[in-house]
C-alpha cells in the first residue's frame, strides 16, 4: 500500500536530517540501501501504527532538543567489576577514554573500519538480522539506524571471553543525537558478557545485532538512566542457533522516553532465551518495552518478564508477543508482565501477545497491575519498619523476579543497589 | 454435584432432549426450507433503505436515521485488523431484505403462520408455541418456561407467551412492533450504546436492519421467564441484519438467550447484527448465545460471516451484565460482546467458548470499560483449535482515571488439536489509576497425553475421548449457560470437533 503524501514527507524528513554516509566498502552501501528502502516503505512511524499505538513516537521524530544531565556522586555502574571498558563520548568512541580492545578469544574493530571494507563478514549480519525483524511489524527506527550509523563496534568472539566486555556512554553536549550500532557474532560454544551503561545522549538511537552460533552464550546487562530528559530508542535483534542462550536485562529508570525493542528468533533446536527488564519511573517518565519472539525451531524455551514501578503520572508499556510456527514443536514460552503503581495517576499500558501454531507446546503469559499490597505495608509498620523503608522493601522484592533473570550474581546485586538507591532518592 | 445433573436431566422436556439428541448428526441445521420468498432488489443504495424501512411502516426518524447511517457507511473502510482472512465481500451482491411470502400480511396469531415456517423451527428443536402445545403435555407447576421470538430471515415470525408476559409488565416484541407500538421507548435508547457511527458493520445494520427483538423489564420486575430468540437465514444470498434492544429499568431482572442457524450453501452469507443492552440501577441481564451458524464444509466453502457487534451499558449503580457465548459455528466470527460499567459498583462478566474446526476463524473476545467506581469485570475465555482453524481472542480492559477501586480478572485459555490450526491471543490492558487491580493470565496447550491415554485405555474412542476432554477444558463456561442451552451447547461441542482426529 502506498504510503499517505505527510508519511512519505515526514520519512524524508528523517532520512534527510542525517548525513549520508560517503566512502565505505561495497557491503555497507548495499546494507544501507537495503535499510533506506524498508524506511521508505514503512514510513516514519505515527501514533496511529497500531505497534505505536501505546507510545506517541512523534517526540522521536522532532529536531533534537537540549536535555539536562542529572549530577550525581555516585560511581558509574559497573565500576567495579573486572572489564573491558569501552567509552563513547556523545556517541564517538574514545580510544584514550577506552581500553585496549584486544582480549583472547575476542576481535574487536570499529564499525567505521569494518565498513570501509569491501569485503567483511559482518556484511552478513550487519542489517541482516535487522531485516529479518522487520516483519511482521516494521521498526523504522532500527532501518533508520541502519541506513545512516557510522559508530559503534564490530565483535566477533571465538572462545570464551576472560571478562565482559563494558560500553559506557558519556555526553559532553545537552543536546547530543546520538546513533550507535553494534555487531556481534558469537562462533560456535563462545560466550560473552556485554554491559552498557551512561547517560547516552539527549536522543539514543542504538541497534545491536547479536548472531549466536550453535552452544554459545551471550550475556547483556544494561541500565539507562540519570538523565531525566533523554529520549531512547533501542533495538536488539538477536539469531540463535542451536543450544545456544541468550540472556538480556536492562535497568531503566528516569527518561522521558524510553523504547526498548527486542526482537528475538530462535533458528536452532533446543536453545533457551530471556529477556528481562525492571524500570522504574517517576513524573513525567514514559517507559516502552517491546518484545517479539519467533520460535522457529524444536524446544526452545523463551522467558520475558518485565516489571514496572511507577510514580507521579508515569506511564509504563509493555508490548511483547511469542510466535510459534508450526514446526516449532515442544516450546515453552513465558512472558510476563507486571505494574505497580505507586501513585494514583500512574498509567500502565499492556499487550502480552500470543500467536501460535504448533499444538505441542505449552505458552503462557500473565499480566498483572495494581497498587502496593497494603497488608503487607500494614504487617511491617506494625513490626517497626517505617512506612517509606517497608513500601521501598517492597518494591525491591517485586523486582527482584526480572533482576533474578540475571545470570552473573554479583552484576545482578550491582542492579539491586542502584535501584535500592533510586527508590530512597525518590520517596513520597 | 449429583443434584445438579438431576436437575439438569429434570428440568429440561423430552422435547428438548429428543432436539439434542437429534444434534447429533454433522450440520443438522443444514437444510433450507422452501418457502416462497419476496426479496428486495440486490444490493444497497439509498432507495433499498427507503425500502426495508416503508416496509416497516417505519416513522419518518427512523427512517432519517437510517439513511444518516447508509451515508456514514459509505465512507468507512472495511476493518481489518482481526486475523481473519477472506475475499473481500461485493456488499452489492446481496439481498438486504427477504420475507416469507406468507409474512406479508403480518399474522394476527401464531394459527395463521405459514406452517412450513413452524415446521422449520420444529426442525431446530424450537418450542415455538407454547412449549405444552407443542409437547402436548401438561407443564408441572413451577416449570421453567422460556419465551421465544423468531427471526426468519429478516422478519419476526412470532413471539409466544406474550400474554403472560405483558401481565408482568414485560414488554417482549418483535423490532418493527416495538417501533409501532413502543416509538418514544425505541427513540430513546436506539443507537445510545452502540452509535450508527459505531463501526463498519454496525453502521452497515443501522442503516439496513430489518427486524429483531426487543426487549423492555420494568422497575423492579424479575422477568417470570427466559427470553429467547432464534435467527435463521433461510433465503440464499441474502444478508441478515438484526437488531435486538434490551432495556433493563431499575431493580430488573432477566435472562436472555439467542440461538442461530443457517442452511448449507456453498457461497458465503453475511450476518452482521446489532445488540445493544441498556441497565438502569440494580438491573441484572443475562445474555447467552449459542452461535450455531453454518461453518462451512470441511475444505472451507460457504459458511456464514457473522459480523457482530454486541454492548451493553451499565448505566445504573450495582448493574450487572453477563454475557455468555458458545461459538462454533460461521465460517468468519469477528463478534466482540462488550461491558461499559459507567454505574459504581457495576459489573460485567463474560464467559465464551470458542470452537473453531476446518478452515473457520474465529476473532472474537471482549471489551471492559471500567468508568465507575468499584466496578468489577471477569473474563474468561476458552478457544478451541482444530483441523486448519484460526481462533484468536481479543480482548481490552480498560481502568479510567475515575474508576478507583475497580477490578479486573481475565483468563483466557486455548487449546490446539493438531498442528495445521492456531491459537492467538490478543489482549490490551490500560490501567490508568493505581486502587484498580488487573490479572490477566492465558495459557496455550494441547490436548493433555495422559488424559487422552487414561480414555483410551478404558475403551473411549478418540473422538469421544477429545470431545470429553474439551468438555472439560470448557466446563466453566458451560456452567454459566442456563441448563437447557448448556446441554445443547456440550452436545455441540462435541459435533463441532468431529472429524479433528487423526
Amino acid at each position: 500500500m502506498a504510503l499517505a503524501a505527510n508519511k512519505v514527507e515526514a520519512t524524508e524528513a528523517l532520512i534527510a536530517a542525517y548525513p549520508a554516509p560517503e566512502g565505505e566498502g561495497k557491503w555497507s552501501r548495499d546494507a544501507r540501501a537495503r535499510a533506506l528502502e524498508t524506511l521508505r516503505q514503512s514510513g516514519a512511524p505515527v501514533r496511529r501504527d497500531e505497534y505505536w499505538k501505546f507510545t506517541n513516537p512523534a517526540r522521536l521524530l522532532e529536531p533534537v532538543k537540549s536535555a539536562t544531565i542529572m549530577e550525581t556522586d555516585e560511581a558509574p555502574v559497573f565500576d567495579g567489576v573486572d572489564k573491558l571498558l569501552v567509552v563513547f563520548v556523545d556517541g564517538v568512541l574514545r580510544a584514550d577514554l577506552s581500553d585496549d580492545l584486544t582480549m583472547e578469544g575476542v576481535e574487536i574493530e570499529t564499525l567505521a573500519t569494518a565498513m570501509s571494507k569491501d569485503i567483511h563478514w559482518v556484511g552478513d549480519v550487519y542489517g541482516v538480522l535487522e531485516a529479518n525483524g522487520q516483519k511482521p511489524v516494521p521498526r523504522p527506527f532500527a532501518a533508520l539506524n541502519t541506513a545512516v550509523a557510522t559508530e559503534g563496534l564490530v565483535i566477533r568472539v571465538t572462545g570464551k571471553a576472560t571478562k565482559p566486555i563494558a560500553f559506557r556512554y558519556l555526553r559532553s553536549g545537552l543536546d547530543a543525537d546520538v546513533m550507535v550500532h553494534t555487531v556481534i557474532k558469537l562462533e560456535k560454544g563462545a560466550d560473552l558478557t556485554l554491559l552498557e551503561n551512561g547517560s547516552g545522549a539527549a536522543r539514543f538511537n542504538s541497534s545491536l545485532e547479536v548472531e549466536i552460533a550453535d552452544g554459545a552464550a551471550f550475556h547483556h546487562v544494561r541500565t539507562q538512566g540519570r538523565d531525566h530528559a533523554r529520549l531512547a530508542a533501542t533495538h536488539i535483534f538477536a539469531r540463535l542457533g542451536k543450544e545456544s542462550r541468550f540472556k538480556s536485562f536492562t535497568l531503566t529508570v528516569n527518561g522521558a522516553l524510553t523504547r526498548n525493542e527486542a526482537v528475538l528468533e530462535f533458528t536452532g533446536d533446543d536453545a533457551f532465551a530471556t529477556i528481562s527488564g525492571a524500570s522504574a519511573g517517576d513524573g513525567a517518565y514514559h517507559h516502552d518495552d517491546t518484545v517479539f519472539v519467533t520460535h522457529n525451531a524444536l524446544n526452545c524455551e523463551s522467558r520475558q518478564v518485565f516489571k514496572k514501578v511507577l510514580r507521579n503520572g508515569a506511564t509504563g508499556v509493555f508490548q511483547g508477543k511469542i510466535l510459534v510456527y508450526a514446526h516449532a514443536q515442544k516450546t515453552d514460552g513465558y512472558q510476563i508482565a507486571q505494574g505497580l503503581m505507586l501513585d494514583e495517576d500512574c498509567t500502565f499500558l499492556a499487550k502480552p501477545e500470543l500467536e501460535i501454531y504448533a499444538d505441542d507446546v505449552i505458552c503462557s503469559h500473565g499480566s498483572t497491575c495494581g497498587a502496593v499490597d497494603e497488608a503487607a505495608i500494614f504487617y511491617l509498620t506494625s513490626r517497626g519498619v517505617p512506612k517509606a523503608v517497608a513500601q521501598d522493601m517492597l518494591v525491591l522484592a517485586f523486582m527482584d523476579q526480572a533482576i533474578e533473570e540475571i545470570e552473573d550474581e554479583a552484576l545482578a546485586e550491582e542492579i539491586r543497589t542502584r535501584l535500592g538507591d533510586w527508590m530512597e532518592r525518590h520517596r513520597g | 454435584m449429583e443434584a445438579l445433573e438431576d436437575v439438569v436431566k429434570e428440568g429440561v422436556d423430552a422435547e428438548t432432549v429428543e432436539a439434542v439428541k437429534g444434534v447429533a448428526g454433522k450440520y443438522k441445521y443444514g437444510f433450507a426450507t422452501d418457502i416462497e420468498t419476496e426479496y428486495a432488489p440486490l444490493g444497497l443504495n439509498e432507495d433499498i433503505v427507503r425500502l426495508i424501512s416503508s416496509k416497516n411502516d417505519e416513522p419518518e426518524w427512523l427512517l432519517e436515521w437510517r439513511l444518516d447511517a447508509y451515508r456514514r457507511w459509505l465512507k468507512l473502510d472495511e476493518p481489518d485488523w482481526a486475523m481473519v482472512n477472506y475475499p473481500k465481500i461485493d456488499f452489492q451482491n446481496i439481498y438486504y431484505y427477504a420475507q416469507p411470502v406468507s409474512m406479508k400480511e403480518k399474522p394476527k396469531s401464531l394459527d395463521e403462520v405459514d406452517p412450513k415456517l413452524l415446521e422449520t423451527y420444529a426442525k431446530l428443536g424450537i418450542p415455538l408455541r407454547e412449549q405444552a402445545l407443542l409437547a402436548g403435555v401438561e407443564m408441572p407447576e413451577g416449570e421453567r418456561k422460556v419465551a421465544v421470538d423468531a427471526v426468519f430471515d429478516s422478519v419476526s415470525v412470532g413471539t409466544t407467551f406474550k400474554e403472560e408476559l405483558g401481565r408482568a409488565g414485560v414488554i417482549f416484541c418483535s423490532f418493527s412492533e416495538a417501533v409501532k407500538d413502543h416509538p418514544e421507548l425505541v427513540r430513546k435508547y436506539l443507537g445510545t450504546v452502540v452509535p450508527s457511527t459505531d463501526n463498519y458493520y454496525a453502521t452497515l445494520n443501522s442503516a439496513v436492519f430489518s427486524d429483531g427483538s426487543f426487549v423492555f423489564i420494568p422497575e423492579g420486575v424479575k422477568c417470570p421467564m427466559e427470553l429467547s430468540t432464534y435467527f435463521r437465514i433461510n433465503a440464499e444470498n441474502t444478508g441478515q441484519f438484526e437488531r435486538t434492544l434490551i432495556i433493563a429499568e431499575k431493580g430488573a431482572q432477566v435472562s436472555y438467550l439467542e440461538g442461530c442457524t443457517a442452511p448449507q450453501r456453498d457461497t458465503n452469507q453475511l450476518h452482521a447484527a446489532v445488540v445493544e443492552i441498556i441497565l438502569l440501577e440494580d438491573a441484572d441481564v443475562k445474555y447467552s448465545t449459542v452461535q450455531n451458524w453454518y461453518p462451512g464444509d470441511e475444505n472451507g466453502v460457504g459458511g456464514i460471516y457473522n459480523f457482530v457487534t454486541k454492548r451493553a451499558d451499565c448505566r445504573g449503580d450495582r448493574s450487572k451484565i453477563m454475557w455468555t457465548q458458545v461459538e462454533t459455528g460461521s465460517a468468519i466470527t469477528w463478534k466482540y460482546p462488550s461491558c461499559i460499567l459507567r454505574g459504581d459498583d457495576s459489573q460485567g462478566e463474560f464467559y465464551s467458548i470458542a470452537i473453531a474446526n476446518n478452515y473457520q476463524q474465529a476473532d472474537t473476545g471482549t471489551k471492559m470499560i471500567h468508568l465507575g467506581k468499584r466496578t468489577k469485570s471477569r473474563i474468561v475465555s476458552k478457544g478451541i483449535s482444530a483441523g486448519h482453524a484460526q481462533n484468536t481472542y481479543r480482548g481490552l480492559v480498560t481502568m479510567h482515571p475515575k474508576a478507583t477501586g475497580s477490578r479486573n480478572y481475565t483468563q483466557c485459555d486455548s487449546l490446539l488439536i493438531g498442528n495445521k490450526c492456531g491459537a492467538h491471543t490478543v489482549p490490551y490492558i490500560e490501567v490508568k489509576n493505581n486502587s484498580s487491580r488487573v490479572e490477566h493470565e492465558a495459557t496455550t496447550s494441547k490436548v493433555d497425553d495422559d488424559q487422552l491415554f487414561y480414555c483410551l485405555q478404558r475403551g473411549v474412542g478418540e473422538e469421544e475421548a477429545i470431545a470429553l476432554i474439551v468438555n472439560g477444558f470448557v466446563k466453566e463456561v458451560l456452567q454459566s449457560l442456563p441448563m437447557e442451552f448448556a446441554m445443547e451447547a456440550q452436545k455441540l461441542v462435541a459435533i463441532s470437533l468431529e472429524g479433528s482426529v487423526g
